[in-house]
This record gives C-alpha cells, sequence and structure tokens, in this order.
C-alpha cells in the first residue's frame, strides 16, 4: 500500500518547480526504498524460515503441492501475482498449520511494509 | 468481547483504561479483529462455545509495566494469562485456560540481557525466540551453542516453563533443567529472584541454581503462581565434534538388552546426545526388531573412544549389530551447520518441523493442526513393546477410524532416564472431525491412565484431564498446589487453571 499512495503523490508534485520537486521525489523515493527494505526485513526475520527456496522450509514445501501443474511459484519472492491485501490476509489470518501473526510480532507498519516488499516485484 | 468470569464492565473497562496509562494505547487489544489474533490455530474445540478465548491482550515491554499492569488486575480481579511468544502451538498457543483471560503479551520483552562466554550461561526475557539468541550469539562470534527445539520461533523461557525439550546434548535439552535463576512478578506485582538472585551483588545468580533456603523455581514449571520476566539459561560450549552409531535388533527379546544398555551408557554420560529409537532392526521400518541411533558430542578423540565403548556394549546383546557414522566436526561462531545435518542437532534453529503438517503427496488436503498425547513410560524393553502391544490391540476402538489420522506409538528417548510414547492426533477446523478426534484423545488418556502411563505435558483444554490423573491419596498433589495458589495468588489473577490449578473463586465454576 506504501508504495502506491507514495506514487499516487508523485502526480501532485508535479505542479511543483523543478528543484523542490525533484527533492521531494527523491525523498518519496528513499522512503519507498527504505519501505521496502524495511519488509525485507520482516520477510527475512519471520516469513524465510517457511518461505525461503530449498529444502527444510515447509511452506514452499506445502505451496509445491498446491501449485504442481501450474506456473505459480511456490517461494514467496519469486511470485508476481501477490498483492497487499492477500499478504496482510495471510499474516493475520493463517492458512493450514501456519497460525496468524499477532501485532506484537508482527506490527501493522510492519506489515505494511512486508506486503509491499511481497507485492511490488 | 467475551468478559472474564464475575468481573463487572465497569470494572473491566477501568481496567483496560489502566493498562492502557501503563503500556500505551497502541499495546492494549480489545476490539474483535485484534482479540481474534489471540485464538489457538489449533484449538480442537476451533468455532464451538468451549474453545478459550481471550477478552483482551495487554502488552507490556518493560518488567515496571508488567508490574503496573499486575497490579491493576490485581486491585480490579481481572484474570491476566501470560506468554511469551505465543508460539506454544498444540498446547494451546496463545490463548489462555481460563477464557474470558486478558492474555498478558510478553513478546515486547525481547531482550538478551546477558551472556556469559566464559562460564557460558545467558539471561534472557520471555519474548525472545531461539532465532533470537542464537542471532544473538552468532553476531558476538561466541562459541556458545543454544540447544534449540523444533520450531525454532518458541520463547527460550515459555518452552521451559510449559516443560519442552531440544535436541542436542544433555543436560542442555533439557529446557527447564538447564535454567538457573529467575524473577517473577508475583499476582500482588511484587518482584521476587529466586537462588542467587535472591542476595544483591553476588554475581552468581546464573551460576548457582540452588541459593539456599526451600527451592521455589518448579513453582513456576507448568505453573501459574507469577509471571517469569528473565530466567538465566546454561548453555553448552560448543563441541567440538559429533559422532552416532546405531544399534539393532531383529526381535522384541532383544529390545531389553538394547534399552538396558542405552540407559547403562547414558547414566555413564559415555553417551550425551539425543537418542532416537525406531521400530524396525536391520530390515528398516517395519520389519521385526528395534534400532537405536546413539549420537554422542565432545572432543573427536574422545568421542570416537566412547563410541568404541558403546559398540563393545550393545555387542554384547544376542543379535545385536552396529554400524558407526562418520565423525562430523561442528561449525564455529557464524559458520553453516554442516552439510546434510539436521540442523537442530547442530544447535541451529529453524521451522522444518512444520513439513509434516503442510500439503504434501501423501497429505494432500492436511488437517492444518495437531496435538498430542505423550505418556511417560518407564525406560525398559519391556514396557516399550508393551505399550506398542497395548496401542495395537487398542487402536481400532480408540482411535476412532482410520479417517482421522490418528499416529501412533512414536517412541521418544530424548528425556533422561524415562521414555515418552507418542500418539498424534490432526486437529482440523471441522467441528464433527473435531468432535470425534476429541473423543479419542480422551480415550487414550483413559485407558493409558489404567496402565500407570500418564502425560507430561497436555494442551490447556486437557491440562483439567490429565492433571486428574496424577491423583495419588485423593489428588494431594492438586490440593497442595491450590493451597500454594490460594497463598502466592490469593485473587487468583494470574493463569487461572494452567496445568489443573485453579484459584479458589473458580474452582467450582
Amino acid at each position: 500500500m506504501r508504495s502506491v499512495n507514495a506514487l499516487g503523490s508523485l502526480g501532485a508534485v508535479s505542479l511543483i518547480t523543478g528543484a523542490l520537486a525533484l527533492g521531494f521525489v527523491t525523498t518519496l523515493a528513499q522512503a519507498q526504498e527504505s519501505a521496502v527494505q524495511h519488509g525485507e526485513q520482516v520477510y527475512e526475520y519471520w516469513c524465510a524460515p517457511c518461505h525461503n527456496p530449498g529444502p527444510g522450509h515447509p511452506g514452499t514445501q506445502s505451496l509445491e503441492f498446491r501449485y504442481s501443474g501450474t506456473e505459480i511459484p511456490a517461494v514467496l519472492v519469486e511470485r508476481t501475482d501477490l498483492t497487499p491485501e492477500l499478504v496482510k490476509t495471510f499474516v493475520r489470518q493463517g492458512v493450514l498449520s501456519m497460525a496468524p501473526f499477532r501485532k506484537t510480532e508482527i506490527t501493522d507498519d510492519e506489515l505494511d511494509a512486508l506486503a509491499s516488499y511481497l507485492a511490488d516485484r | 468481547m467475551a468478559l472474564p468470569h464475575g468481573v463487572s464492565e465497569t470494572d473491566f473497562t477501568n481496567a483496560l483504561a489502566r493498562f492502557r496509562a501503563a503500556v500505551g494505547d497502541e499495546w492494549v487489544f480489545s476490539s474483535d479483529e485484534d482479540v481474534a489474533l489471540y485464538r489457538d490455530a489449533y484449538s480442537i474445540y476451533w468455532g464451538e462455545p468451549e474453545e478459550r478465548v481471550a477478552s483482551a491482550a495487554v502488552a507490556p515491554e518493560t518488567v515496571e509495566e508488567v508490574q503496573a499492569v499486575v497490579r491493576a488486575a490485581n486491585e480490579l480481579r481481572i484474570p491476566l494469562y501470560p506468554i511469551s511468544t505465543g508460539r506454544n502451538l498444540a498446547y494451546g498457543g496463545s490463548a489462555p485456560v481460563h477464557s474470558g483471560s486478558v492474555v498478558l503479551d510478553l513478546k515486547r520483552l525481547n531482550r538478551v540481557l546477558e551472556i556469559d562466554e566464559r562460564n557460558a550461561w545467558a539471561l534472557v526475557e520471555p519474548g525472545v525466540s531461539y532465532f533470537d539468541l542464537y542471532n544473538h550469539i552468532q553476531e558476538r562470534g561466541l562459541d556458545l551453542w543454544i540447544d534449540p527445539p523444533d520450531p525454532g520461533w518458541g520463547s527460550v523461557i515459555g518452552n521451559a516453563l510449559d516443560g519442552g525439550g531440544g535436541w542436542t546434548a544433555y543436560p542442555f535439552r533439557d529446557h527447564f533443567g538447564a535454567h538457573c535463576g529467575m524473577e517473577v512478578v508475583l499476582g500482588d506485582g511484587d518482584i521476587v529472584r529466586t537462588g542467587m538472585g535472591a542476595a544483591p551483588g553476588t554475581k552468581t545468580w546464573q551460576e548457582n541454581k540452588w541459593g539456599y533456603g526451600p527451592w521455589v523455581d518448579g513453582l513456576f514449571r507448568q505453573g501459574n503462581m507469577g509471571v517469569v520476566t528473565k530466567m538465566g539459561f546454561w548453555l553448552m560450549p560448543r563441541p567440538e565434534a559429533y559422532i552416532s552409531g546405531t544399534a539393532r535388533v531383529a526381535n522384541d527379546e532383544g529390545a531389553v538388552g538394547l534399552i538396558d544398555t542405552l540407559n547403562l551408557l547414558e547414566n555413564q554420560q559415555m553417551v550425551n546426545g539425543s537418542t532416537q529409537l525406531n521400530s524396525g532392526g536391520a530390515g528398516g521400518f517395519g520389519s521385526p526388531g528395534w534400532s537405536l541411533d546413539v549420537p554422542i558430542y565432545g572432543p573427536a578423540n574422545v568421542i570416537r573412544e566412547q563410541l568404541a565403548y558403546a559398540r563393545s556394549k550393545f555387542e554384547q546383546i544376542d543379535g545385536c549389530t552396529f554400524t558407526e557414522s562418520e565423525l562430523i566436526m561442528t561449525q564455529g561462531p557464524g559458520q553453516e551447520a554442516p552439510p546434510g545435518v539436521r540442523l537442530v542437532n547442530f544447535g541451529v534453529p529453524n521451522l522444518s518441523t512444520f513439513s509434516l503438517l503442510g500439503r504434501s503427496p501423501f497429505q494432500p488436503n492436511p488437517a492444518g493442526g495437531h496435538i498430542g498425547f505423550s505418556p511417560i513410560l518407564p525406560r525398559r524393553g519391556e514396557d516399550l513393546v508393551r505399550f506398542r502391544d497395548w496401542y495395537r490391540a487398542n487402536e481400532a476402538e480408540a482411535s476412532g477410524g482410520e479417517d482421522l489420522g490418528i499416529i501412533g506409538p512414536v517412541f521418544m528417548t530424548n528425556w533422561e532416564r524415562s521414555l515418552v510414547g507418542l500418539i498424534m492426533f490432526p486437529v482440523a477446523k471441522d467441528p464433527e472431525y473435531n468432535r470425534r478426534v476429541r473423543a479419542a484423545f480422551e480415550r487414550w488418556v483413559e485407558l493409558a491412565r489404567v496402565e500407570g502411563w500418564v502425560e507430561y505435558r497436555a494442551p490447556t483444554v486437557y491440562q483439567d484431564l490429565v492433571a486428574k490423573t496424577y491423583s495419588y491419596n485423593n489428588h494431594a498433589l492438586t490440593r497442595m498446589h491450590e493451597k500454594i495458589k490460594d497463598a502466592v495468588d490469593p485473587n487468583g489473577i494470574i493463569a487461572a487453571g494452567r496445568y489443573g490449578v485453579w484459584p479458589k473463586h473458580l474452582r467450582d465454576v
């Protein structure tokens, strides 16, 4: 969601004079990059132990079976079809043996960042 | 929102306001959406009236905030249910035993407070997971190992307090046994430090377990006498190497010598790794007989000799064969574990165990959750065979049909001096399926009780049922627990019902 908001703001700044707009765009780009980096950190801490590639990752194993015969990859970071809403639904509602994550584990801000990271690929 | 039993709406609202004042608005959760995150995802009563659910949750960040929350709860008689990382899946997750309790979520107390590499111990808070402690050690390049259980996201403190164990060497894999000193906030908000921690300035809180006078730490294991906010743990200095061998016998008669020899070698401390007992001898799983893996940790030259000694003992058993695996040098700080090893045996936390619960060709539509019944058995070959035969004899009647997918028996030898016979029960989100699983679980508990086999740990909904099997002298132990509970937590606000210990105002409800 954060990246979508940031892009929406870019349209608004086009009316602002060049130098100021350039600085603003740079700041927004940095913020966007920072959000993605933050999302990657959240992913690495909470999701990677189950969803990274290779043996020993039960989320990947389960999704391999779920999507066998399709072109959908089992590894989350290889997916291009994830939306922020879908990521948030799975994190907060869980699925099968994956229990939901509480807000003391993944805060709403961290979830926004994670959703941006996984959806913006 | 379900109000706690006997608590007025006014008092509950006042309590939430006090909690917000103590920890900040952001860390008190009372909306249905937020409280739902504290449901037990593996509840055998999922979606049924008996499901154990919270009324709210509060998440302090410091011990002082814990005290403030506990004091407010004590004044207003609000039941609190402390959780650490809340990942105690299959044993209740982050949901309370007593519905309507406010979950005291300690995940934000997530600091590794101190690590002493020279004498190999750590002092941690409840929100520290095995991943966190492992990462902390790796980042500092310390030559220490942790002992992870199967799921690495569990709390080091929570796992120890619930009676959990891991997969490296004894005594470290008995997590409560490996602890040394704790800090506890009592029901009135007072703070106690146990062992040497009770004496200011000693610097030995994590170096001597016993301190002086009656030792009380056991009251907090599977207990509800207070909120544990710090615990020390003895860590294993990284062993130089790992070696293992496998002893196989061809029939049930051989199991007697196999287990007696295992006991001798463990009790002599010749074998210190987490041994693995499997049904099936030289012909593999399902063949007649038994096999036993005996891993050993230590200096390379020493453990080669220990394995040779173990081999000599096993080969004295009629018909026993013994094979040795290659010695493996362990990984140093910051290094990857050797390829192909089971990571938890090498002190590396991970979540691979959940593969057993996910989708696979063998399990295209998994139930999702599970619970277990794990009675403690005598460490003798005769009892091993007796339990297996008892399971087979009762399976058709007790397990409720093959479609439920109940699995047993699996034997575990990871506890010192005793055996565990494990029966696994899948848990789904389907009330009718879960009703049948409950009937099976309760039947197995009763059948085992008659044989003298009782559980060491239980999911929250079955903690009363299992507590009742510890019934010597008209339940004298439970009655004593209740007397202590009434004295230490007179308003009964901490973890009501945990492991069958209820405060007096809820005992007959």
